[in-house]
């Protein structure tokens, strides 16, 4: 036995790897907007039963598959069945593509973490237009906080097809993010075991502290009670099933190959059936916690904006009639408003066309997810509290931290295969595989950080990973249960870990799991070939908001070149080998 | 009044009351109306002298809250009186006084019209005068839109008000742009940001090379050692000794299982 592996310094450093791994972005981002879409507090009931039928068989499986064969997850797929190499190969491609546009978020954390060091903040004010009279006219039509994501921070280009150039200013945070990658991963298990410390446990300080800070905020129970009031009809939908069971799915980070990475490196004795089962709850718990934080935000976002609304329109009425100044307030502005229509109809009729119809509930029904809650609508409420540059720095660095606990479990999916591979190992060192590695990633990632670099990003996250994850979990826990056999490995982890496997793991595995991922391929499937053409949301300078868009043919091409890229790896990996092995038969048959 | 003047304004007569009016006819054929109300005195002129008003707008209550003075005939005196203080700064208009200002339709609101006449009484002076004078800056200070805002920031500060809540209706209050430091702040907390994870990356990576060269001598100095011990044993019986003794012990492999390797926890 020549060196021997790597391993973790404890078993919390496994846990804490997994926990800043799941714990992601998508909690932050996605979740909340999943409850609000789906039914509130009635949205937890499908996602907790996806939870236990769903999340926790198939962690606990690619955990025990990561421990028992010791190795990355081509190498691990080679053992239990070598026609199956191909998927560990089309895992490590979909990783490769994650990690190529995750980082740009933790680049756009970066970009906002240090401008959030200046009064005021910057996008809390509008710039002034050429000539100091009023403000940039696409900032009056959108909103400061809009304009500084779409302008300052993407400089976006209309459409898809105007490339635009490198901007260099996110290029460089760019560059910052992969160096900090590099550098946490630089010396394997012995520098991501110190670094998972923060990045699983600091998060969950800044979101505490928030939590607090969140539920004293004026307006915060507005966005509470709206969030968590059940509305059980949604519970009939079968959208909401279907979006708790992805929610679940991918916010567990299966299929990519980083937890039987993370896995590989545990003792073989390592009781992985209990950390699956923490890092599941924990993970779905912080995806809670973290809805709380955001409603409450929301709630005080919310009503803000009624307020101002109201404000302006009391303003309005009083310079409009010269009433005394004070005199119109929110309680009165009913009565007021029906008793200036009678006694001054004809002014009243000039001015109501300019009269807003203020309401806190279209305010709370705006449902935003991903960038667009972390950098827009998050920004908005920042710049409304007090101190908002120290919130804005807690927050970011947060994201930060998500972000980059994240990309920890990516790499680490990348460069676990490269490096169990004694081909590329006996050529360079580990720290030099890892350099290569971030360099190639990071000179691909940066074309979206290009005018139309958001349009590609989107791009990637919506499709880059959806469907093949799904078919590779499908054929993972399929191989496991059907190719490997299920006694066989029941028998290795008894003898592995030293327990005897639970009838519920046995028949998830065998039953519930890969039928419930066959039914979403199926839904998925479906959708996109209903829909047609695939559109996307381009941000229209003049008119200050987001429109829908064609994608292009060669975007097109490119979507299902992405998609095809990964999935074809399972079957060509299976021909490969077959035809070696056919080879090598055809040899040792010439030979005898 | 000769019908062949062309009258081009004509007094509301509800804003005329008994004995309170005087209307006067002027040379170029334009009227006056002198409304008098308590102590002030409007100037109710034609409409192109209305083209010279200026309409402001004021908000106590928003700008001071509880603290929010009445607006009296006491206020508008020092209202008339920071115009003519504005007026005099312009050039040729050293000598306007405060009963050249003139203020009429004073509403709950607080908001009103004011005029400046010329001396004679008879003209409003063109709004372009005043409205430059409103802006024109304290001291002329060469560089930098700061100071034109100086006559507006001492017209409110004699109020205190800001610009939002004493607002000069057509005289828009050029907006103080925000102070662009020479080097952006962002910069500068990335270049030690970066700096610092450059240094920390080079220290590892350094390390690692030493950790690395330490290991490949350390075997090679093993053999070395190993070699000698193997000789001397060999020379020194005659009979060769188990190296095996030498080296301080061996597992075999065949009695290791996997339990006992390592201590679960």
């Amino acid at each position: 036995m020549d060196e021997a592996r790597p391993l973790w310094a404890t078993p919390l450093q496994f846990v804490f790897a997994c926990i800043s791994y799941a714990v992601g972005l998508g909690n932050v981002w996605r979740f909340p907007y999943l409850c609000q879409m789906y039914g509130g507090g009635s949205f937890l009931v499908p996602y907790i039963i996806m939870l236990t039928v769903e999340g926790m068989p198939l962690l606990y499986l690619e955990l025990a598959v990561g421990q028992r064969m010791r190795q990355g997850s081509i190498g691990a797929w080679r053992t239990i069945n070598p026609y199956l190499s191909g998927v560990g190969v089309a895992s490590v491609v979909v990783s490769f593509f994650l990690s190529m546009y995750y980082n740009v978020i933790n680049a756009w954390a970066f970009w906002y973490l240090f401008h959030s060091f200046q009064d005021p903040l910057p996008w809390s004010v509008c710039p002034l237009n050429g000539n100091r009279t009023g403000y940039d006219e696409e900032c009056e039509k959108a909103s400061s906080t809009q304009y500084f994501w779409y302008r300052k921070t993407l400089n976006i280009s209309p459409s898809i097809q105007e490339s635009g150039a490198v901007q260099w200013e996110p290029a460089l945070c760019l560059i910052l993010a992969w160096l900090l990658v590099y550098l946490c991963i630089l010396r394997g298990t012995e520098s991501t075991g110190k670094v998972v410390y923060f990045t699983a446990l600091l998060p969950y300080c800044v979101l505490i502290v928030y939590l607090v800070r969140g539920l004293t905020l004026h307006g915060a129970t507005n966005g509470l009670a709206y969030m968590f009031t059940p509305k059980m009809e949604q519970l009939a939908n079968p959208k909401a099933w279907i979006n708790a069971a992805t929610q679940i799915f991918f916010s567990l980070g299966l299929g990519f190959g980083s937890l039987i990475a993370f896995a590989s490196y545990n003792e073989p004795s390592n009781n992985c059936q209990k950390h699956a089962v923490i890092v599941s709850i924990i993970n779905s718990s912080t995806s809670i916690f973290a809805s709380v934080v955001t409603f409450s935000i929301y709630g005080f976002k919310a009503t803000f904006n009624y307020e101002s609304c109201l404000n302006k329109v009391i303003l309005l009425l009083t310079n409009s009639f010269d009433l005394e100044d004070g005199f119109l307030t929110v309680s009165n502005l009913e009565e007021v408003k029906s008793y200036l229509a009678s006694a001054y109809p004809s002014k009243y009729s000039e001015v109501f066309p300019q009269i807003k119809n203020c309401s806190l509930e279209s305010e709370l029904e705006t449902a935003v997810q991903g960038t667009g809650l972390a950098f827009i609508v998050y920004t908005e409420a920042i710049k409304n509290m007090e101190v908002s540059q120290l919130w804005s720095v807690l927050y970011f660095f947060m994201l930060l931290m998500l972000g980059i606990g994240s990309m920890l479990g990516n790499t680490a999916a990348i460069l676990t295969p490269l490096t169990d591979s004694k081909v590329i190992s006996s050529y360079l060192p580990k720290e030099a595989i890892s350099g290569l590695v971030c360099l190639v990633s990071c000179a691909i990632g940066l074309v979206f950080t290009m005018e139309a670099g958001n349009y590609w990003f989107d791009i990637f996250n919506d499709y880059a990973a959806t469907l093949p994850l799904l078919l590779i979990v499908l054929v993972e826990a399929a191989a496991v249960c059907y190719l490997y056999g299920l006694r066989r490995f029941e028998s290795d982890l008894k003898a592995m870990t030293g327990h005897a496997l639970n009838w519920y793991w046995k028949a998830m595995w065998g039953g519930v799991s890969p039928l419930l991922i066959i039914s979403l391929f199926v839904f998925y499937l479906s959708d996109y070939i209903i829909t047609g053409t695939l559109q996307y949301q381009a941000w229209d300078a003049s008119q200050g908001q987001l429109v829908t868009k064609d994608y292009p043919p060669y975007a097109l091409a490119i979507i299902g070149l992405l998609v095809a890229s990964s999935t074809m790896c399972i079957p060509l990996g299976a021909l490969g080998t077959f035809i070696v092995r056919r080879l090598k038969r055809r040899d040792t048959a010439s030979v005898a | 009044m000769s019908p062949s003047r062309k009258i081009l304004w004509a007094p509301n007569p509800s804003f005329l009351e008994a004995g309170k009016s005087t209307i006067k006819v002027l040379a170029d054929g334009r009227f006056s109306v002198w409304h008098r109300k308590g102590v002030t005195m409007s100037w109710m002129g034609p409409r192109e002298d209305a083209e010279n008003a200026f309409k402001v707008r004021l908000s106590l209550r928003t700008a001071l809250g509880d603290k929010a003075y009445a607006w009296d005939t006491n206020e508008e005196y020092l209202f008339k009186a920071m115009v003519a203080f504005s007026m005099r700064r312009v050039p040729n208009r050293e000598g306007t006084e405060i009963s050249h200002v003139l203020l009429c339709n004073v509403t709950q609101r607080v908001s009103f019209w004011f005029v400046v006449t010329d001396p004679s009484r008879n003209h409003t002076l063109p709004a372009v005068e005043v409205q430059s004078a409103i802006r024109l800056p304290l001291v002329a200070v060469s560089g930098g839109c700061s100071s034109l805002r100086m006559n507006r920031n001492r017209i409110n500060n004699a109020f205190f008000l800001n610009d939002q809540t004493l607002e000069f209706l057509r005289i828009p209050a050029t907006l103080a742009p925000p102070t662009d430091p020479s080097v952006p702040i962002w910069i500068i907390i990335f270049g030690v940001i970066f700096c610092i994870v450059i240094v920390a990356t080079m220290l590892l990576i350094l390390s690692g090379i030493r950790q690395h060269r330490r290991k490949n001598k350390g075997p090679s100095e093993m053999e070395d050692t190993e070699d000698k011990w193997e000789n001397t044993v060999k020379i020194e019986n005659g009979i060769p000794c188990d190296p095996l003794d030498m080296k301080g012990g061996h597992v075999n492999d065949a009695f290791v299982t996997e339990d006992e390797r390592l201590t679960p926890l």
